[in-house]
C-alpha cells in the first residue's frame, strides 16, 4: 500500500487550491492511496531494461517554423473575462511580486 | 519601510567571503512565441498579441518553435555548455494572474544545455571562470500593472490589469553554479557577468539584449561565510536586477547587509528580496515556503526535444566569433594601446569604428573621430553614440578634406555639428557655412605682415633661429582670419618671409 497520509493530501489540496472537509481528506487519503498501487502496477509490468517515459508514443522534435499565425483582437481575447479596462484583464491584487 | 543595518564594504570583506550565483533570463527575438504562433513584438497593444494558446484555453496544444530550439542551442554553445542527447519541458505549477495556465511550461530536470562555462574579464584585464550550471527553455509570463492604493507598488494595489502579450515569448534561463573566490571583486565580477551575457546573445543575434526593455534580466544570488570555510552561508535572491549598473550595486548592498546581520549572531533568512533602484537597497519579498513547491511534471503535451549531433554541429558552425576574442584581433589590428583600446570598449564604440575602418578610415583617424568628437556630444545629448547619427562616410569624407588642406581640424568639428544639425554632407556644409581653409597666400600675406608688425621682438627672435617662437606669429594670423587659415601653409610663409630656412 503507498504511503499518502491525510497531511500529504491537505498539503497537495492547499497547493491546488482545492478546500477540502476532514471526511474529505481521510477518503482521498485512501483513494489515492489505492490509485497511486494501480499506477505502480504499470512499472512491475515493465522489466528493467525498460527506461521510464513521459510520452507513450514514440515521436521526438514535432517543431513548427517561426511564421507568424493568428492572433485575437483585444475585444475577442477578453470576451470571455470576468472583468477587464483598458484593453486588460482585471484581477484582483495578489500579494506577491513573482 | 525600515532600513536594514550595513557594515560597510570594507569590513565586510574583512569578515567574510562572498559566494555568489545568478540566473539571467534572456528573451528571444524570434518571430513568433515559444509554444503559439502569434507574434513576439515589444511594445503592441495589450492583448492583441495572444491567440488562444498563449491565453490557455482549454483543449488547445503547443507547439515548440523551431527557432527557439535552435537559439537556445547556440547560447548553449555559446557559453561552452554540453547539448544534451535528449530533453524535455515541465510545467512549473502556480497560481498568479501573470500566466493564464495556473503553470509556467519551462525545463526541469532536463534542460537542453548544461556544464558550460564562461572566462570573464574583469577591468584590469583579470580573468574569471564562471561556471554554468545550465540553460534551459521556457516562456516569459504576461505583464502585471497593479492600480489602486499607493502607485504602482503591489503593497496596497486595489487590482491588476494583465497585458498577455509577453506570454509564451521564448526564454532562455542561464543559471551558474555557486561561483566561489571573488572576493571583494564580487559585485564587479556579477556586473562585468552580466555584461559577457549580454554581449554573448547580441552578438549571436538571439536577442535584442536591452536590458531597459527586460530583454536579459538578472537574479542576483549572494550569501556569506566566514574566511576558510566550506559550507555556504544562507543565500539571498534579489529579484530582477535590470542594468548592469544595478547587479553591481545590488550584490554589494547584500553582502553589506548580509555582513551586519552575521555580525549581530542572528541567521540570515533565505527568502527573496526586491532591489530598488532609488534608494539602492533590498526589501524583504517572501521567504521560501511551501508556495515554492511547484509540483513539477513532464508536460505531456510536448515530445522529448532530441537535438542530432549533426543539427548541433551545423549550428555550432554558425556561431560568430565570440565577443572576447574578437576584441583580442581588434586591439591587435587596429594597434592601440591597452588604454587607448579599454577606453573605446568602455566608451561602447567598438562597432562603430570597426565600420569606420571598414569604410576607409585609419586606425587612429577612426579613434580620433569617435573619442574625441563623438562620444562627448553623445554624453551631451543623453544618448548612446552610435545612435548619434554620424556615420562611417561622414567620418571619412570629414578626415580626407582635412588630409587635403580644404578645412583644418577646428573647422572639421564645426562641420560635423552641421552635419548633425541636418545641414548637409560634410561638403555642403563647408559651402553653406562658409568654412573652407584660406589658401589663397594674398590675405595671408597681409595677416602676416601684420602679426609681424605687431610683435617685432618674435619677429626679431626667429630671425636669429628661434623658430620656436613662431607660434604666437602663426596665432596671430589665425586670430586674424578667424581660424579658416591652414596652419601649415602660414608657417611657411612666415619662414619665407622672414629668409628662414629650416
Amino acid at each position: 500500500m503507498a504511503a499518502i497520509n491525510r497531511d500529504d493530501v491537505a498539503h497537495l489540496a492547499r497547493l491546488a487550491h482545492i478546500e477540502m472537509s476532514a471526511e474529505e481528506l481521510d477518503r482521498m487519503a485512501g483513494e489515492l492511496a489505492v490509485i497511486v498501487d494501480a499506477v505502480k502496477s504499470v512499472s512491475e509490468a515493465a522489466g528493467d531494461g525498460v527506461p521510464a517515459t513521459s510520452h507513450p508514443i514514440p515521436l521526438s522534435n514535432v517543431f513548427r517554423e517561426d511564421e507568424v499565425g493568428h492572433t485575437f483582437t483585444a475585444e475577442q481575447a477578453l470576451s470571455g473575462a470576468p472583468d477587464s479596462d483598458a484593453d486588460r484583464f482585471k484581477v484582483p491584487a495578489i500579494l506577491d511580486e513573482d | 519601510m525600515s532600513t536594514d543595518a550595513t557594515l560597510s564594504f570594507e569590513e565586510a570583506m574583512e569578515k567574510y567571503d562572498p559566494v555568489l550565483g545568478f540566473e539571467v533570463h534572456v528573451e528571444l527575438n524570434t518571430k513568433t512565441k515559444m509554444f503559439s504562433s502569434a507574434p513576439n513584438v515589444f511594445g503592441d497593444e495589450p492583448n492583441t498579441n495572444v491567440n488562444e494558446v498563449d491565453l490557455g484555453m482549454p483543449g488547445v496544444l503547443p507547439v515548440v518553435n523551431k527557432t527557439a530550439v535552435e537559439s537556445s542551442i547556440k547560447i548553449g554553445l555559446a557559453l561552452n555548455c554540453k547539448i544534451a542527447e535528449s530533453c524535455r519541458f515541465a510545467r512549473k505549477n502556480y497560481f498568479y494572474p501573470d500566466t493564464p495556465k495556473n503553470f509556467q511550461t519551462s525545463q526541469y530536470d532536463e534542460p537542453i544545455a548544461y556544464d558550460g562555462y564562461l572566462d570573464i574579464e574583469l577591468e584590469d584585464g583579470t580573468v574569471f571562470r564562471v561556471e554554468i550550471e545550465r540553460a534551459h527553455m521556457e516562456e516569459d509570463a504576461g505583464k502585471l500593472t497593479h492600480l489602486g492604493g499607493s502607485a504602482g507598488r503591489i503593497q496596497g494595489a486595489e487590482y491588476s490589469l494583465v497585458d498577455y502579450n509577453r506570454a509564451g515569448v521564448p526564454l532562455v534561463e542561464i543559471v551558474t553554479k555557486p561561483i566561489e573566490g571573488a572576493g571583494s571583486r564580487a559585485p564587479e565580477l556579477a556586473k562585468a557577468y552580466v555584461a559577457a551575457v549580454r554581449e554573448i546573445v547580441k552578438n549571436l543575434g538571439v536577442s535584442d539584449a536591452k536590458m531597459e526593455r527586460g530583454n536579459v534580466r538578472c537574479d542576483a544570488n549572494v550569501s556569506l561565510r566566514p574566511h576558510g570555510r566550506e559550507r555556504f552561508g544562507i543565500r539571498s535572491e534579489t529579484k530582477n536586477v535590470n542594468s548592469l549598473r544595478a547587479v553591481e550595486h545590488a550584490v554589494r548592498y547584500e553582502i553589506q547587509r548580509h555582513a551586519a546581520v552575521l555580525d549581530s549572531g542572528e541567521p540570515v533568512i533565505q527568502e527573496t528580496r526586491h532591489w530598488h533602484e532609488d534608494t539602492r537597497t533590498t526589501t524583504s519579498g517572501r521567504a521560501k515556503s511551501d508556495a515554492d513547491d511547484y509540483r513539477y511534471f513532464p508536460e505531456p503535451d510536448l515530445v522529448p526535444v532530441v537535438p542530432s549531433r549533426e543539427w548541433v554541429e551545423e549550428l555550432r558552425a554558425t556561431l560568430p566569433e565570440p565577443p572576447a576574442e574578437r576584441r583580442k584581433r581588434l586591439k591587435q589590428d587596429w594597434g592601440y594601446s591597452d588604454l587607448e583600446f579599454r577606453d573605446v570598449v568602455n566608451a561602447g564604440v567598438l562597432d562603430e569604428i570597426e565600420e569606420t575602418i571598414a569604410a576607409g578610415a585609419t586606425a587612429s583617424v577612426a579613434r580620433k573621430w569617435w573619442m574625441g568628437e563623438i562620444v562627448g556630444r553623445a554624453k551631451n545629448a543623453d544618448v548612446d553614440p552610435g545612435q548619434l547619427g554620424v556615420t562611417p562616410a561622414t567620418i571619412v569624407e570629414l578626415s580626407k578634406m582635412v588630409e587635403a588642406g580644404k578645412i583644418n581640424n577646428k573647422m572639421a568639428s564645426a562641420v560635423l555639428d552641421g552635419v548633425l544639425a541636418g545641414e548637409g554632407t560634410p561638403a555642403e556644409v563647408v559651402e553653406k557655412r562658409g568654412l573652407a581653409v584660406v589658401s589663397d597666400d594674398g590675405p595671408l600675406l597681409e595677416a602676416i605682415d601684420a602679426a609681424l608688425a605687431a610683435q617685432p621682438d618674435v619677429a626679431e627672435k626667429i630671425r636669429g633661429g628661434k623658430v620656436q617662437a613662431i607660434g604666437a606669429i602663426v596665432g596671430g594670423v589665425m586670430k586674424a582670419t578667424r581660424g579658416q587659415a591652414d596652419a601649415g601653409r602660414v608657417r611657411e610663409l612666415i619662414l619665407e618671409k622672414l629668409g628662414v630656412n629650416v
